[in-house]
């Protein structure tokens, strides 16, 4: 079916570009084996396995994909998938990437209502979320270092800190009045 | 159900569009509209939905999903992964025709650079919210502390760490 589709993209590495069902695949596959972090895993499948797109063209696209707002694994999966298959290729890539978390997500979820009143398994859930905090604490440790030596970098992380985790304020003020802030200091003081 | 299924829309949406840096920016917003806002779940329970999120494999916004099914069961999980990727994703669409034409102009990379401290705000600010929220004895702090730190001076995987965890809260050492 995809054979008569106009407007394919042809891949720079000489490869077949995909059809929507290898696009389902392929993200499907990605999406059950990226735990703790999708980024590594899918570089390794999409340009060195199955070589849709060149290294540059990869970290180009992926450039994009940080740049706009969603999850950038997300972004990429709807950006490859438009690329070479347009919004069927999209929506095949996305639900093909989603698909399993998905449906192992709401199997977790319905571990922990079936036992949360068990007294074991409540500790271990407690233990779990936790260890889950201590990820996001050395996540926020690794972003903020390439920030020292930025002054204002550090002042408008610091102001943003207060507003949602202190004053507990709406994210879409802050972020309105914040970021425009952090662009400015950021084209004042080009780094 | 209707209701609440349209307030599901609506967060996801909103976050959707907000998400700049990556899904851990957000949380700290959809911790507030899930918790303080309509009262869906205790501040724990949210911790809790994160860490199974974080347990499963995938994107690292399956929390998302997560929170749809318990405030609304398999409608929830449908109408608030629609709502979360669809609307950046569109963006990313549209975007994609014209980013070869941007991509090197200089405000790209002021606008970049800008978001950076916010990105670093905002996950300081979700770590600190659900560290609060996890937290509620000192062996647990202790085990956040343990995970922080063998992440940050070792490089083994992060599912390590959890399963430490999940490991010593079963044991029950300091937990009542």
């Amino acid at each position: 079916m995809d054979a008569t589709t106009t407007n394919v993209a042809a891949t720079s590495t000489g490869q077949r570009p995909p059809t929507s069902g290898e696009l389902f695949t392929g993200f499907l596959w990605l999406g059950m084996t990226g735990f703790g972090g999708v980024l590594p895993m899918s570089r390794r499948m999409i340009v060195e396995k199955k070589r849709w797109l060149t290294g540059p063209e990869f970290t180009d696209l992926l450039g994009l994909c940080q740049f706009l707002p969603g999850g950038n694994i997300i972004n990429l999966s709807v950006a490859i998938g438009l690329h070479f298959r347009g919004l069927r290729g999209a929506l095949a890539a996305l639900v093909g990437l989603i698909a399993m978390p998905t449906l192992i997500v709401v199997m977790l979820g319905m571990v922990y209502d079936r036992f949360q009143n068990d007294p074991h398994i409540q500790h271990m859930f407690a233990g779990l979320a936790a260890a889950a905090a201590g990820l996001l604490v050395s996540m926020a440790v690794k972003v903020a270092w390439p920030l020292r030596g930025n002054p204002a970098g550090m002042v408008i992380a610091a102001l943003c800190f207060v507003a949602i985790a202190v004053l507990r304020l709406p994210l879409l003020p802050t972020m309105l009045v914040l970021a425009s802030l952090s662009i400015l200091a950021a084209k004042r003081w080009p780094r | 159900m209707t209701a609440v299924l349209l307030s599901l829309a609506a967060i996801f949406a909103e976050l959707s569009l907000l998400a700049f840096g990556g899904g851990n920016t957000i949380l700290p917003e959809m911790q507030r509209q899930v918790v303080d806002v309509h009262h869906w779940m205790s501040a724990r329970d949210f911790s809790a939905m994160f860490a199974l999120a974080q347990a499963a494999p995938g994107p690292n916004m399956m929390v998302v999903t997560l929170v749809g099914w318990r405030v609304a069961g398999w409608a929830g999980v449908l109408v608030s992964s629609l709502a979360k990727f669809g609307p950046s994703s569109i963006v990313t669409g549209l975007v994609m025709q014209v980013w070869q034409r941007f991509k090197d102009r200089p405000w790209r990379r002021v606008v970049q650079a800008g978001l950076v401290p916010m990105t670093v705000g905002l996950v300081a600010a979700s770590a600190a919210l659900i560290t609060l929220a996890s937290d509620h004895e000192w062996s647990l702090a202790a085990i956040t502390t343990a995970s922080a730190l063998l992440m940050l001076t070792t490089r083994i995987h992060p599912l390590w760490a959890l399963a430490f965890g999940a490991l010593a809260g079963l044991s029950g050492i300091g937990l009542s």
